[in-house]
């Protein structure tokens, strides 16, 4: 299966003294009849070697029971299984639940913690979280307010708390934690607040704060070697974080970091991207921004960045680059390379090499992207690695206060948070995408802590001159750069997939569609309609010789802002106003776990 | 504040199917909140001296409003939607601009207001301190009422008055630059 976890023993045998919490998560997560991790292994793929559920009887899938979480607003992650327990998580409060799987799930203990309430506002974009995270026998629970607390796994008691960031600054939390060796790595929402991201990395046995790495600031901050440190082969050299920044704008320069993180175990690397410079007005921070909209690959010990890629220097459309980095090994002209594949919002598909940090593809995953003709791939050239900017739709080459129209993709990206899956039997991705475009106008703004920092007036809509529909659910092939089949959808595909050795890729749909399709040729072969709209990701599991797919339920997220008043083109004439159906005619709040079996 | 309006509206819920029932189908321009008594320096007011919106004939909007349709798509609709049309989880402002009395409005901006409880944790937060909002509040204001009311559709406003030198004076002063 995974050859990139089997590879890892000698690794964690020469480090063994610290790293038994490494091996008792990958020991937990080599087993397929579990789902120890969010992202269903450290590599990120989401895929199980589960195949009992297969593309022969998958549409026979029945609901084998259901779980109210109590809470009513965006559900996105999924549960964990790990031995005989689940545990589910709620968005704010961010309740967490053990349930128990020998006894019909039995809540074993919940944990709800006590958060100020004056957070919620401070969340952009509804008070999602992505689930909690296990190893060494504890869960790991990353709290709206960004208080980080170990539970012990058998009986819920707080074993310590760490708390890493303000939110009456704007800091605050909608990610998981990433486990790694002896360490908890998290990391920090607030983009739209002025919030300067940074990468934390706690100890696990103590909650005591190990390293912290800055997406901006100066060397010592954002913890690189000028020397050694590279960008696309070449060394960052000294204020790398600070010399593409006017002034003291980086201070509050975002590049926060609320994204799925990956882990090789052999490279001994943590890869995750940081999110769009603030303010949305690119007129305010002349310069290329560093290190915001970066994939970043670092040490885990301590910190240190091996190499950095800024896919959107200067960014001018609130690409934020924090989505998942999926590590595969395949075979590329003949040669086997470790590989990492990122679906970035800017509506690029990369593909790089996960050890150099060199660049080897760089294509469109959705042909209406158009702020940019491509990314120049010549190593000599003086822009290699640049996306090259098309003026009509540069907002900073229009100016402040002009309305830059039918940008896409729209600010929400190609793709969001909303992770991919991989299968290595049809080396395909699977993606969730969404297909809106937008108008962007740029305009001055003040900072003050604590409060929104924004600075453009947006307008979304369906991508013109398309099927009329919001989303796309793609299978790409990320050696050639090409979208092999597309799937359209109404709405924005806002659910994390899953892909499966029974040849059945599964993903949710804003309706509340739980869908299963032939992951070699996109045809549908399940739907199940939950009740309530889906922002979770598909998760998989085994118990009793018997194998489950379980899926939250429960709209909201950015998803539920746009979409539940239904999007408009506002250059459409009326007749066209109100065509799109607005989401609150399918669907509304409510937070459920439903879980599928096939019929005894 | 009761509305006469609000008593018009069962005729044209009926035809509305699956469509949430707002305030705004059935507004009347004549409505006191709403009708145009005077100008001053580019911004229109009623004759309680409350701000106001001014949609010409042609469909061309007063620089307050359409200046307040920019801002609230910065600084409100990551909560409460495009168009003040809400969302999952904030209410419609293009309703609660009609259905709450002005002076009511700028004090759920201006401090905040929280309802939590067992089955809702909808939190407004106070944005006293943030020019970006206050400096533009009536701005916003007018805006959602013009849309809430159905003066103007959903979307950018396509025709707009000139900036006036007192709003700019003004503007200038209030974000300090």
């Amino acid at each position: 299966m995974k050859t990139l976890t089997l590879l890892t023993s000698g690794v964690a045998l020469f480090a063994a003294s610290f790293a038994s919490a490494n091996e008792d998560l990958m020991t937990q997560m080599d087993d397929a009849s579990q789902w120890a991790i969010q992202t269903g292994d450290y590599a990120n793929q989401r895929y199980s070697e589960l195949d009992s559920i297969n593309k022969d009887n998958v549409g026979d899938l029945q609901v084998a029971w259901t779980f109210s979480t109590g809470v009513l607003r965006g559900h996105e992650g999924s549960p964990l299984v790990v031995g005989d327990t689940m545990f589910v998580h709620t968005p704010f409060p961010n309740i967490v639940y053990a349930l128990d799987l020998n006894e019909d799930g039995k809540i074993k203990w919940r944990y709800e913690p006590k958060q100020d309430p004056n957070v919620i506002p401070v969340m952009c974009c509804d008070t999602v979280n992505r689930g909690v995270a296990y190893a060494d026998g504890k869960i790991f629970l990353h709290q709206a307010d960004t208080k980080v607390v170990a539970l012990d796994s058998e009986t819920g008691e707080v074993l310590w708390e760490a708390v890493n960031g303000d939110p009456s600054k704007g800091e605050t939390n909608t990610a998981t934690v990433l486990p790694v060796k002896d360490k908890v790595i998290v990391g920090i929402s607030g983009g739209e607040f002025g919030v300067r991201g940074s990468v934390t990395a706690y100890n696990m046995e103590t909650g005591e704060q190990e390293w912290r790495a800055y997406s901006m600031g100066p060397d010592e901050d954002i913890l690189v070697d000028p020397e050694n440190t590279t960008h696309l082969g070449e060394p960052v050299g000294a204020d790398s974080g600070t010399n593409t920044w006017e002034g003291d704008q980086w201070m509050i320069g975002g590049g926060t970091t609320w994204g799925w993180y990956s882990y090789d175990p052999e490279a001994d690397l943590i890869y995750y991207g940081t999110g769009n410079p603030s303010t949305w007005n690119p007129a305010q921070r002349p310069g290329d921004n560093r290190w915001s909209m970066t994939v970043m690959a670092r040490d885990p010990d301590d910190g240190m960045a091996k190499w950095f890629y800024q896919m959107t220097p200067h960014d001018e459309w609130d690409y934020d680059g924090i989505n998942e980095m999926i590590l595969t090994d395949q075979e590329m002209d003949g040669e086997m390379r470790q590989l990492l594949t990122h679906f970035d919002r800017n509506g690029l598909a990369y593909t790089m090499d996960r050890i150099t940090g060199e660049l080897l593809v760089a294509e469109k995953f959705d042909p209406v992207v158009n702020w940019t003709t491509g990314v120049d791939m010549d190593p000599a050239s003086e822009n290699y690695g640049r996306p090259a900017v098309v003026a009509e739709y540069s907002t900073e080459q229009n100016g402040e206060d002009v309305n830059s129209t039918g940008i896409c993709p729209a600010a929400l990206g190609t793709k969001d948070q909303q992770p991919a899956s991989y299968s290595p039997k049809t080396e395909l991705f699977y993606v969730p995408t969404n297909h809106v475009c937008m108008d962007y106008e740029p305009f001055r703004v003040s900072y003050t802590a604590g409060q929104p920092y924004v600075g453009a007036t947006l307008a979304m809509y369906p991508a013109p001159d398309s099927h009329g529909g919001m989303g796309n659910f793609i299978a790409w092939d990320n050696i050639n750069g090409e979208i092999k089949w597309s799937i359209p959808e109404q709405f924005s595909v806002w659910s994390g997939a899953l892909a499966t050795a029974g040849d059945v890729v599964f993903y949710g749909t804003l309706e509340g569609y739980l869908k299963a399709v032939d992951s070699e040729t996109g045809d549908e072969l399940y739907r199940f309609k939950t009740p309530s709209g889906i922002i979770g990701n598909v998760m998989t599991y085994e118990h009793g010789g018997k194998q489950y797919v379980g899926i939250l339920s429960g709209v909201g997220g950015w998803a539920g802002i746009g979409l539940a008043a239904g999007l408009t083109n506002p250059n459409d004439g009326l007749g066209a106003v109100g065509g799109y159906s607005a989401l609150s005619d399918y669907t509304a709040l409510g937070g459920q776990l439903t879980v599928f079996a096939l019929p005894d | 504040m009761t509305r006469p309006f609000t008593l018009l509206l069962a005729a044209a819920a009926c035809a509305m199917s699956a469509s949430v029932v707002s305030a705004a189908d059935a507004v009347s321009m004549d409505d006191p909140n709403i009708a145009v008594d005077y100008e001053e320096g580019g911004r229109y007011f009623t004759e309680d001296g409350i701000p106001t919106f001014n949609v010409a004939e042609d469909g061309t909007v007063d620089w307050p409003t359409f200046s307040g349709f920019r801002r609230y798509h910065a600084e409100c609709h990551v909560c409460h939607g495009p168009d003040g049309e809400g969302s999952t989880y904030a209410p419609a402002l293009k309703d609660s601009a009609l259905d709450m009395d002005y002076y009511d409005f700028v004090d759920v901006v201006v401090n905040g207001r929280q309802k939590v409880g067992a089955a809702e944790n909808s939190v407004m937060p106070a944005f006293g301190t943030n020019p970006n909002v206050m400096c533009y509040l009536d701005d916003i204001y007018t805006y959602l009422k013009a849309h809430g009311s159905g003066a103007i559709g959903r979307g950018r406003p396509a025709q707009k008055e000139a900036k006036s030198e007192t709003f700019s004076e003004m503007e200038d002063a209030c974000m300090g630059s």
